[in-house]
């Protein structure tokens, strides 16, 4: 008994963390190897579909190449088409998540900072946003007729109450005691809001815009195989139809790259206007 | 008559009934005192300053201040808090004007008590510095400028270096009674170190725990020139002890089991 005791100590004593680079928990790693990673998180996938395209097991309607994709690019952009997708899906995403931004940020700060109002408007808030927004679509329709509004709308619902909810979840974060300094200070309730609350939780509300706005790229996408004549989605539905395997390429590749385009703003937004938060 | 708290209870309603945290509390502090009160944790002492501050509203009797009651907190009464309550989006100089901004002080004569205070805690050099850049010392000199830049009738202070290390600390401790006499502000602290409390304080306000009464007041009769080598003075250990003694057989009714070793634990050196 003994003996067994000492021997699992001296086992514990022999035992060290051995050092690493990759498998660093909650440290950074070296910008060079950062960058290279990134480099791979890009270039392996690019890879992979250049090989399997080129090498013929997936027949050329399935895969285009990438050079076919590319090429298709530049066809529907000297057309004028593409721009012209891109121009209303962005215009639509923009009309949609400007207005559930516009109600849900005052909303949501409000909801986090008063008790009362959280009481009142989080039940119900709650159990609408469960509903999928593509559900909305038929209500939509029938309310609105196939225009841009049910398209906006739906945009709309489907951003505004996860919006709502994150902001209000980050006025929990704002420490009760710097609250209550402000009123030591001579701070009015009111002051308190938009002075002290809604200063702090900046970050929290552009982060939580950053995230939502990747939902609303989803959804035009969704409110444009229902009903469009242009737009993104509306391109991957009409290459479906058509058998243009590349035009659907295209459409994936261009949501893809204009959602990192956006996501990317929203982090120089948050760096500009928020220097204090940033690590 | 300054501030005067007299016959304050307190409970907080809990799942098992209420529990009540003060019990019985008269007290006053004068203009320009500097008074502390020590407790134990759990003898209601922060709760007592939060009523003061009027953040928290008592179960009966009341506070005044200059003879007005507290009903709601208001900048007459200044709060530091232990935790580090700098806005960190603004500067330090933008902190310390908040109050005069909050309550609509012009600019220019925001301007120029935003400089007073600045030089009076010796950060003019960091004025456009934000608080993550500050160190735990600076920011809480940071904090006490922005009280006093609402020039409060008395600073609340709740453990205001309970954070900081050793050194800071002391260094804190001397800046404190120096700006004390600098100023001739009021100010209640409220701590659980028995020597903070004899350093700094003119009167020290003994708190036992569960429910949090006053056990006893404590004059200092201690030089107002206060320095480190006061610390070591058989005076300055006789008060400290005496206080010590006083939390120690509160200690001692709560946990009987451990008086031996608190007893041995608490012999003052006195070399």
């Amino acid at each position: 008994m003994t003996n067994k005791l000492s021997k699992s100590k001296i086992d514990r004593e022999q035992k060290m963390l051995p050092p690493t680079v990759f498998w660093r928990i909650a440290e950074d790693i070296p910008k060079s190897l950062n960058w290279v990673l990134i480099c791979l998180s890009i270039g392996i996938p690019l890879c992979l579909w250049w090989i399997v395209s080129n090498s013929g097991l997936v027949k050329p309607l399935f895969l285009p190449t990438p050079l076919q994709v590319l090429s298709a690019i530049q066809r529907l952009w000297l057309t004028g088409e593409l721009p012209k997708d891109i121009a209303f899906s962005l215009f639509r995403v923009i009309s949609g998540f400007s207005l559930a931004a516009i109600i849900s940020i005052p909303l949501g700060t409000l909801m986090g900072t008063f008790a009362s109002l959280r009481a009142l408007l989080e039940p119900i808030i709650g159990i609408v946003r469960y509903m999928p927004a593509p559900a909305f679509i038929p209500l939509l329709i029938l309310y609105f007729g196939v225009g841009e509004t049910t398209k906006i709308l739906l945009i709309f619902i489907g951003t505004l109450f996860f919006n709502t909810l994150m902001i209000m979840d980050a006025v929990k974060f704002v420490p009760k005691e710097s609250i209550e300094t402000s009123y030591t200070l001579g701070a009015k309730r009111s002051q308190v809001l938009f002075q002290v609350i809604f200063p702090f939780i900046l970050p929290n509300i552009i982060d939580a815009c950053r995230v939502n706005m990747a939902a609303s790229w989803n959804l035009v996408i969704v409110s444009e195989l229902v009903a469009a004549t242009e737009g993104l989605g509306r391109r991957i539905s009409v290459g479906q139809r058509y058998l243009k395997t590349d035009e659907i390429f295209v459409g994936l590749i261009v949501i893809g790259i204009i959602g990192l385009a956006i996501d990317l703003l929203f982090r120089l937004l948050q760096h500009l206007s928020c220097r204090w938060a940033s690590r | 008559m300054h501030l005067e708290v007299s016959q304050l209870h307190k409970q907080f309603p809990t799942k098992r009934g209420a529990t009540v945290a003060l019990e019985d509390i008269n007290l006053h502090i004068e203009e320009s005192e500097f008074v502390c009160a020590v407790g134990a944790s759990g003898s209601g002492k922060s709760t007592l300053l939060r009523l003061i501050a009027g953040l928290d509203t008592p179960t009966t009797g009341e506070i005044l201040v200059d003879g007005r009651r507290v009903i709601g907190p208001g900048p007459d009464r200044g709060m530091v808090f232990q935790s580090y309550t700098l806005y960190p989006w603004m500067s330090v100089a933008d902190n310390i004007g908040f109050g005069l901004k909050l309550q609509g002080v012009p600019k220019n004569e925001r301007r120029e008590r935003v400089a007073y205070y600045l030089e009076v805690v010796g950060l003019l050099q960091f004025a456009r510095s934000l608080p993550k850049e500050l160190s735990g010392g600076m920011k809480q000199r940071v904090a006490i400028a922005r009280a006093l830049a609402c020039q409060p009738k008395i600073l609340l202070m709740d453990e205001p270096f309970g954070a900081l290390d050793v050194q800071t600390k002391e260094t804190m401790q001397q800046f404190l009674l120096q700006l004390w006499r600098q100023t001739g502000i009021t100010i209640l602290m409220i701590t659980h170190d028995v020597e903070e409390a004899v350093f700094l304080s003119q009167r020290v306000y003994v708190l036992s725990s569960r429910p949090g009464t006053i056990q006893r007041e404590v004059s200092l009769d201690l030089p107002s020139d206060r320095n480190y080598s006061l610390r070591r003075s058989p005076t300055f250990q006789n008060y400290k002890y005496e206080i010590v003694e006083l939390l120690r057989g509160e200690a001692a009714i709560l946990y009987p089991e451990a008086r031996e070793q608190l007893t041995d634990f608490c012999i003052p050196d006195n070399n």
